[in-house]
Formats: C-alpha cells, structure tokens, sequence
C-alpha cells in the first residue's frame, strides 16, 4: 500500500460520503474513501429516499433547496435503477387549523422562488382518490423528488474512481490521530483533510458532537401501480419530526416507480437495538392507514429500521471540526447530522466542504452549519 | 381490533411433525391448536388426504395419524399464515378475512421445509416447477392425465413425486437423479439394516419400472416459445434433450427457518439447534420434523411425538421415542452424504440467466458484488414477494453468500394486519 498522502479521505461510503467523494475527486483532488461495509448500507439504505425543500429554519431552506437544485443537475444522468421521479410533495391538512398553516408555507415558499399551490378539500380528493374524505386541503410542492439512494451512492462512487479516487470497503476506520486515519488492519491512511461521514455513529471517531440516534421505521408494500401519485405527508409530520425525546409516527407514504409504496414514518431516542419494534411499527401503520383507509388490504412485503443522526438544533454537522483539533491539527471536517434529510442534503453538504478545504465563498452561508456552534468549550 | 386466542401448546405447521406433537400435547383438557398457512391439512406430504380416502389407499399411516388427530380434539386453524411476533409468547397471524393474536405457553415449531430451486437457463419458463410442487398443483386440481413430464433434481422426492403425478395420468418421460450411480449403490447397501425404507425405496421402483431413471443427470437448459417443450440434460458425457410438457424440479429440501429465527432460536449447520428434548434454544418453544434438519416422515412423526410429549412434562413418553429417533437420524445422515449436491450444479446458470425472478436479476448483475446485502441493495435482488426464499436460497449455493438476518413480516401480510387492525375490506386492484 502506498503511504502517500492522500488530499481527502472520506469515511463514510453513504449518500453523503459518496457525495463528498465524488465533489473532491472533481475538483481534481486525490480521495480515499473508505468504509466498513457496501456503500450507501447504512441509513442511506434504510431512508425513504425523497428530496424535499423543507422550511422548518431559515438555514434548512437554505440547504435543502441548495442541494435540491444540485440533485437537479445529475438526475438526468442516473441509471434507471437510482429509481429517480420527480413526484411532488402533497404536505396534508386534516383540519382548518392545519390549512392555515399549509397557506403560510404556501406563501413562504413561493416567496424564495419554489413552486408550490394550495389545493382545497376537493382538488386534493381529485389528486389523491385514495385518502379519505373530510381531509382540508394540501400544499402542493410539484418539484420533490424520489430516487433510490443505495444505487445513487453507488453511482457517485464510480463518478469518484473515474476521477481518480481509491474506494476502500470492508474496512472500518479505528482512529482518526494527527498522522491520518488508522484502519482496523493497523494500516494508517495519511490524509491532508478527513472527512467523518459516517451517520450516526460518528462520535465512535470523533468523540463528543453530541449527536443522538433517532430510530426510524419503514415498510415497503407490493406493486399497486396509481394507488396514491405523490410523497404524501401530514402536516403534523413536522410537529413529530420536531419532538424530541418522545417517541412519534406520522403519516409518510410514497410512490416508488416500482408501483409499490413506502410507508413511514417513526422516530424514537433510546433504542441501540437494530430490530423492528412491532409495537411502534403497529402505530405507523395505524396513522397512515387513518389517512389512507384502503391501505388496510394492500400487502406488505418487508418493513426495516434505520438510524438518522439528529443534532440538538435539528441542523447538520458541516464543516471543520475544532473539538478534535488537538488530535487531527484541524484536518478534520464533519459531514453529518442530517437527521431525515441526509439523502436531500448530501449534494449540498459535499459543496460546503469542498468550499471549506479550498477555502472558496459558498453558494449559501456555510456558518449555521459549522460544527463549532454546538461545541462544548473544552476546545482550544 | 384483531382476534385473541391463547393456547396452551401452539403447534406452527400441519405436517407430519405437527399433527404427531398436537395428538400427544393434547392430554388432560390442554387447549391445543395447530396453525397452517394451507387451507387443507396434512402439510406438503400429506396435503388433501383424509381418512377415508387414506385408508383405502397405500397411506394407512396417515390415516392413522389423522384419525388421532380428529379424536384429540385439536383445533386446527387452516389458512392461517403467521407473520410476525407482536410481543414475547404472542404471535400475530393473517387469514383471508382477518388478523389473530394467538398467545401460547408453549410453542411447537413444525413449520417444514421447502424446495430448492436451482438456476440454469429457462428454468422461469412456464411449466417448470417445483418436484413437490408440481405434485401439490396436481393434488388441488390440475390436470395431468396425458402429459409428458420429467422429473429431476436430487433425492428420494423424485420417485415419490413421479410415482404420484403417472397415478394421476402423466406420462413420466425421464427421472434425472443427480447424484452418481456408485453413491446410490453405497446408500443402498447401508439401508440393509432398514428394510422398511428399502421396501418403500423398491415399492417406487417397481410401480416405475419402465420409467427411465437417470443417475448422473441434470437439466442444462429448459426451452420453448413462451411455454416449456423441451428439456436438455446433461447425461453422461453428452447431452440429450427430451420432448416434454412439465419438468418437476427439486434439489432437496431447505428447512423454513424464517419463524424460528424471528423467535431467536439459535441455528446450527443450516437448521434449528434442539436439546434432547426437542428444546429450542429458547426455552417452552420446541421444533420438529424437517425444521430440525431435513429427515422425511418417519423421523418428523417421532420428532413430534417427543416434542408434543415433552412440551406438557411427559419426558417418560418422550425419553422412550430416543432410541427410534436416534435410527432415523443415522439414515439421514446416509441420504445427505448420498444426495449430496455436485459442484456442476453451480454453473448451470450462464450470465444471462435469472437468478431472482420476482426482480428480474441475471447471474451476471449479482456477480458484480460480494455480500448479498451488498448485492440486494443494488439489484433489488430478494426485494420482491417471494422474499428472497428462492433467490436467496440459490445465491447461498452459488456464491456461499450468508443472508441477512430475519424481519417482519416473515410472509407478505397486509397493513392491516401488521397494524393489528384490520376489518375486512376489499383488497385494492394491482
């Protein structure tokens, strides 16, 4: 093996360290990027793949329609199986209060330039025949998309090796010190910059983010090809996606291009255990089944768990890591955090850091996603 | 809200193994049940059969077993396919019309085994089955009577399967035994001390005495325009190629591990790890018959005697079974070393063939990666309803992949179900 330095090593071959990868092998920089498992197995596999702008912050909107307009420039060229479609986000409103609310989004995100349409009681039954009656209304997002983030994760790390990046997998990273990244055969990696991308487990190699696994559940239905035609999503999804600390399910069905349909969604803190919780995954289907009656009968073929990365301000990890400094003299940067929105915000995220290690100026202000906000001040 | 029935011994599968451990369980007013997926009894083996009809043919051993089982007063809930466990000691089952929480003290695992399937091109054409498949087809109504068909693959299951299908009128053109000659002729001469399997083993012998039996034979190929007509196999040094309408095909037998393996039940060597007492690891939860270890009827009964024994504390009852299961299992033992699969057998399938038909995944996609989850993630390979039972069972032969660890459902059940909700309904159109 060489000892050569590396420019960049990434760990973490999912959606986002695939993506970083892919972004530095561009900008003709030398990559390593390694992994302990196949690419895109962990929470990459496990998502339900939607890329949506979301506007619970200012800086989340920033980031998710940043990298919703980066996805837009390479879904043309993903194979047929990175399943991509653009199928539009139906945000639902079960009462008056809840349409309210659909109409300040409306406005806030027709104000920042995205598409989006308020659709009254009847529209959305003519939109969705499937969802039961007595519903308000929806916002309409018709520029969301799906893809299938296993095979994109695959295929930006064959867009990073014909740049030149080595891809290491079957092999877990143990150490990140001031000479590289050790690996778990005690070979060292010399690297100029690390990137830590690995998901929820981060904190095994950089200690102390304070990074707190939430749960997630997820089933996938038979082939019913027209049975609901958007990402539906109840409007209290972002109340449950907000909860921090209890655990929560909300309405989250989806249409994959196969005809069958994803079902989600749940989040709980406090489980390390990787099996499917049959209690919570009762409650999942139970509220999608009260927006969409007919899914009673509709066979499920696997349900799976996955972990999402949540930080305690909802936002992500981007960009140099200072709490580490000590140990990597400053060549460590953070890619996660995503919480639910790894796989939308992976192009962006990749951009920042990129921006970070040239030291370029980044489309968006990188600031609200620096790692050092959230730091305990045990750093020098 | 879904159904709730407790039982005292829960028998999962109405096999042999199953009906033999719910007539010994079902002592001093226990509430017994046994719970199958099929809308009739008697699992694979004796699917269909009643009493009456038993009795009257060659199976006066399962007309005995049924009529136990009729005269035990154990429930028996037909069509009822398990699918998940809600909570420890509760597991949750689908029906046509509804969900069902049945909770047990004891549980008794009998759920059997399936075929394997093995890849090689044109094996998804229309009219290539299952060996036991194609007998069950048969015994629910398909009609046979005229029809060519060859039987191939590995086992004893082909001469019972093509001593079946010729009662019910086929024309049985070829059997191709894959194993060779000289291994049979070893396993033969070790059944002396058996001789009511040599018996049995002639009995199919002699009823196909003018069937063609091919030792050293498999299929290289199945073709036809849209439906089988033909079937290559490799025989000897050459190859030949006969004119057919069916070809019955399995390569031994896969114990369905998928429940026991929810449960947590440990594994060993490819089946469920039992004590003598036909224990689990986890403790009041039992297993018998092929989920143990793939042994046929004789060693499944006794399996399920000591089990049904054993679950409601009659290890006198039980320990006196040890002696007969311990024969049956040496025989086992034969017949695996015996029909052991041959390494041609791997690279049947070319590069184009199919190797997970719900997905549509050729050999060749799948060769690209290195671990089945690797594999699966990016081919969708075992995605599709079958569950990657077929698929997964043949990658596990051809590539030695291991596969991942088992989730709920353990069969397709409906959202309804798994919510534990669910009022009948129509089912939405595909």
């Amino acid at each position: 093996m060489s000892t050569k330095a590396a420019d960049v090593v990434v760990i973490g071959a999912g959606i986002v360290g695939a993506a970083c990868a892919w972004e530095f092998a561009r900008e003709g920089m030398s990559v390593t990027l390694i992994d302990s498992g196949a690419p895109g197995g962990g929470a990459t596999a496990a998502g339900m793949g939607h890329v949506a702008v979301m506007d619970d912050s200012e800086p989340q909107f920033a980031l998710t329609r940043y990298s919703q307009q980066l996805w837009r420039e390479i879904v043309d060229e993903l194979p047929d199986d990175c399943e991509y479609e653009t199928c539009g986000t139906l945000w639902i409103a079960a009462d008056d209060e809840e349409l309210a609310e659909v109409r300040r989004k409306q406005q806030a995100y027709t104000r920042r330039g995205i598409d989006a349409e308020v659709l009254d009681a009847a529209a959305l039954a003519r939109a969705e025949p499937n969802l039961r009656s007595g519903l308000a209304g929806a916002l309409r997002v018709p520029g969301d998309l799906v893809v299938f983030p296993p095979c994109v994760a695959r295929w930006l790390i064959a867009g990073a090796t014909e740049c030149g990046a080595q891809v290491r997998l079957g092999t877990a990273a143990v150490e990140i010190s001031d000479r590289g990244v050790r690996l778990a055969d005690d070979s060292l990696l010399p690297a100029g910059a690390i990137i830590n991308a690995t998901g929820h487990g981060a904190e095994r190699l950089t200690p102390g983010l304070s990074l707190q696994p939430r749960k997630g559940h997820l089933a996938i239905t038979d082939r019913y090809p027209g049975f609901i035609h958007h990402e539906l999503i109840e409007l209290g999804y972002l109340k449950s996606a907000a909860a921090v600390g209890t655990d929560s399910a909300a309405m989250n069905v989806q249409p994959r291009i196969t005809g069958q349909m994803l079902i989600g969604s749940s989040r709980q803190t406090g489980q390390e255990s990787t099996d499917v919780d049959m209690a919570i995954l009762g409650r999942m289907l139970r509220r999608a089944m009260e927006y969409l009656p007919a899914l009673a009968r509709v066979s499920t073929i696997r349900t799976w768990t996955g972990f999402r990365a949540a930080t305690a301000d909802k936002l992500p990890l981007i960009g140099r890591c200072s709490s580490g400094q000590r140990s990597s003299q400053g060549r460590l940067y953070l890619a996660t955090g995503h919480e639910g929105l790894g796989i939308t915000m992976a192009p962006g995220t990749a951009r920042l850091l990129v921006d970070a290690v040239m030291g370029r100026e980044s489309a968006i202000p990188p600031e609200p996603y620096l790692p050092a906000r959230l730091e305990k001040g045990d750093s020098a | 809200m879904a159904r709730n029935e407790h039982y005292d011994v829960l028998i999962v599968g109405g096999g042999p193994a199953g009906i033999a451990a719910a007539c010994c369980a079902a002592r001093a007013g226990r509430r017994v049940a046994i719970v199958d997926d099929n809308p009739a009894q008697g699992g694979q083996i004796w699917r269909g059969m009643t009493e009456e009809w038993t009795a009257a043919t060659q199976s006066p051993l399962a007309a005995s077993w049924l009529r136990r089982l009729r005269e035990a007063k154990v429930e028996v809930l037909a069509g009822t396919q398990i699918v998940a466990r809600p909570r420890d000691g509760v597991l949750l089952a689908e029906t046509d019309a509804d969900a069902c929480l049945l909770a047990y003290d004891k549980l008794i695992l009998a759920a059997g085994a399936r075929e394997r399937f093995l890849p090689f091109p044109g094996w998804t054409l229309p009219g290539v089955t299952g060996a036991g498949g194609l007998q069950s087809l048969v015994k629910s109504g398909l009609p046979i009577a005229g029809r060519r068909v060859a039987v191939a693959g590995s086992g004893p299951v082909l001469l019972a399967v093509a001593d079946c299908l010729r009662d019910h009128g086929a024309e049985i053109c070829l059997i191709a035994e894959q194993a060779p000659w000289p291994r049979l002729v070893r396993f033969g001469c070790g059944l002396i001390g058996s001789p009511g399997k040599l018996l049995q083993g002639a009995g199919y012998k002699w009823r196909l005495k003018t069937v063609r039996y091919r030792t050293g034979c498999w299929p290289v190929a199945a073709e036809g325009d849209g439906k089988l007509s033909s079937v290559t196999f490799h025989a000897g040094s050459k190859t030949r190629t006969v004119a057919c309408d069916y070809l019955a095909c399995g390569f031994g037998f896969v114990p369905s591990l998928e429940l026991p393996t929810l449960l947590d039940c440990r594994l060993d060597g490819g089946a469920v790890w039992i004590d003598d007492w036909q224990e689990t690891s986890v403790q009041g939860i039992y297993a018998a018959g092929e989920t143990t270890g793939v042994g046929g009827v004789d060693l499944a009964l006794i399996e399920g005697q000591i089990a049904g024994y054993a679950a409601i504390d009659c290890q006198d009852h039980a320990a006196r079974l040890f002696r007969a299961r311990e024969r049956g299992r040496r025989f086992v033992g034969a017949l695996d070393r015996a029909f052991a699969l041959r390494e041609e057998l791997k690279s049947l399938a070319t590069a184009e063939t199919p190797v997970c038909r719900c997905e549509d995944v050729s050999r060749q996609q799948l060769e690209a990666y290195g671990s089945w989850r690797e594999a699966k993630l990016q081919t969708r390979c075992g995605m599709g309803p079958c569950q990657g039972r077929v698929c997964g069972t043949a990658a596990e032969f051809l590539f030695d992949w291991q596969r991942e660890s088992i989730r709920p459902p353990i069969f397709p059940a409906d959202v309804g179900t798994l919510a534990e909700i669910r009022p009948l309904g129509k089912q939405p159109g595909k």
